[in-house]
């Protein structure tokens, strides 16, 4: 399991607008291209020295290729990076303001303290 | 030697830029009393004439990624872009430029390190939200330079809160060393109770107003001792998952003193998490 790896993929595509509606509208290609060009570039090195080790589980990969942010959430990935992807990528298919984050928090509200530990 | 004007701690509801600019059906209906506290606590950083500020907040997963994350961190640039795509996008937050004090800058470094912070740096620093919030609360013409300071409250492993509070009383105490004629303002923003993306979130409070409450309460009244009593990393999980942003409140309590009492203390009980505001006047500032 990597949440360093579902929180490289979260933060590399909500700092992209481009990646953003690439993934809103594609995510299972979107994944699979990222994860075979982008999981292993180190953000602050040319990509001829990438790394060579990082990959997703079946589950992280299924979770976000089907934008399951409950199960993004029970993987440990980053609370943060999560909110504020999945609100760029929803927010905008309902009317009343904030209630796409209503619905993200109903969705998880079978969860009590403690949360999933986002240890990287 | 420099003179510490104001120390000023408060939230960062990202959320004000938008709602004190609406107009019409679009504002919303909290927002003239909002408005009117902002105004207020402007005024507490106005009267005291500052001439550099330094500026404690935390970077929200922008430029500091996990493959390099720094602990405490302070930038040393002769000028800051501001603000992000994504809080753009998010909260309709505006691009802004402010200069920076390499000076200030370099001495808080030399002197942090020697103090027994391993400070990182930056050359190249892009602000936040963290810092923006209160340049528009408190000094939205953005005239005056700044040095920004980062801290990590949101990738473990994290420092302990009694380092944040160790942080915050050695910031002070160089400032007052600097070998300056300076009014410098330290201003710095937290979090009270907060949860984002968990089921507490965007509640019509914050998701513990009993935790908001008695945290104003150690705030206003400079009470560290309890603060750090009741206070820790495991504890900080229970008022909501993003309330580990309280530790640099307790950084900025650290600046203000022990048991310093605030000379402005207000709140608003908003939507999503209680909004603060704090200003001490060190007695040598006037």
């Amino acid at each position: 399991m990597s949440k360093y790896l579902l929180n490289k993929f979260l933060y590399t595509i909500d700092r992209d607008p481009d990646l953003v509606e690439r993934y809103r509208h594609d995510p299972r290609g979107t994944v699979e291209w990222w994860e075979s060009e982008r999981a292993n570039v180190i953000l602050n090195i040319p990509p001829s020295e990438r790394s060579t080790w990082l990959r997703f589980t079946d589950a992280e990969r299924e979770a976000l290729a089907t934008h399951d942010y409950v199960t993004l959430f029970e993987l440990g990935s980053h609370n943060f990076l999560l909110l504020t992807l999945f609100i760029a990528l929803f927010e905008r298919d309902y009317d009343e303001p904030l209630a796409f984050q209503r619905q993200f928090a109903a969705r998880l509200g079978h969860w009590t303290l403690p949360y999933p530990d986002i240890s990287t | 030697m420099a003179t510490v004007a104001a120390v000023i701690a408060s939230t960062h509801h990202p959320f004000y830029y938008r709602a004190s600019t609406a107009t019409g059906e679009d504002r919303p209906p909290f927002a003239d009393e909002w408005a009117a506290k902002i105004e207020a606590f402007r005024e507490t950083l106005t009267t005291s004439r500052p001439d550099v500020l330094v500026m404690v907040g935390s970077d929200h997963f922008h430029q500091l990624w996990l493959d390099n994350m720094p602990q405490f961190l302070i930038g040393k640039a002769p000028f800051y872009d501001a603000n992000f795509y994504n809080e753009e996008r998010e909260f309709g937050l505006p691009r802004m430029f402010v200069h920076g004090r390499e000076d200030l800058s370099a001495y808080l470094l030399r002197e942090g390190m020697d103090a027994g912070f391993d400070l990182a740096f930056s050359n190249e620093l892009r602000i936040d939200h963290s810092i923006t919030c209160p340049l528009i609360t408190l000094r939205p013409q953005a005239d005056l330079p700044i040095v920004p300071i980062y801290t990590n409250i949101f990738a473990p492993p994290l420092p302990r809160p009694k380092r944040f509070v160790e942080l915050g009383k050695t910031i002070r105490r160089l400032v007052e060393a600097w070998p300056s004629d300076d009014r410098v303002a330290i201003i710095g923003t937290g979090h009270l109770s907060l949860e984002l993306g968990g089921p507490r979130q965007f509640g019509p409070h914050g998701p513990d107003p009993r935790f908001d409450r008695k945290a104003v309460e150690w705030i206003a009244s400079g009470d560290i001792e309890s603060a750090v009593a009741e206070v820790s990393l495991e504890s900080l999980w229970l008022p909501g998952n993003a309330t580990h942003g309280f530790m640099d409140f307790m950084l900025m309590m650290g600046v203000a003193g022990e048991n310093a009492s605030a000379n402005h203390v207000d709140s608003l009980d908003l939507f999503h998490t209680m909004e603060a505001y704090f200003t001490w006047y060190p007695k040598e500032a006037s």
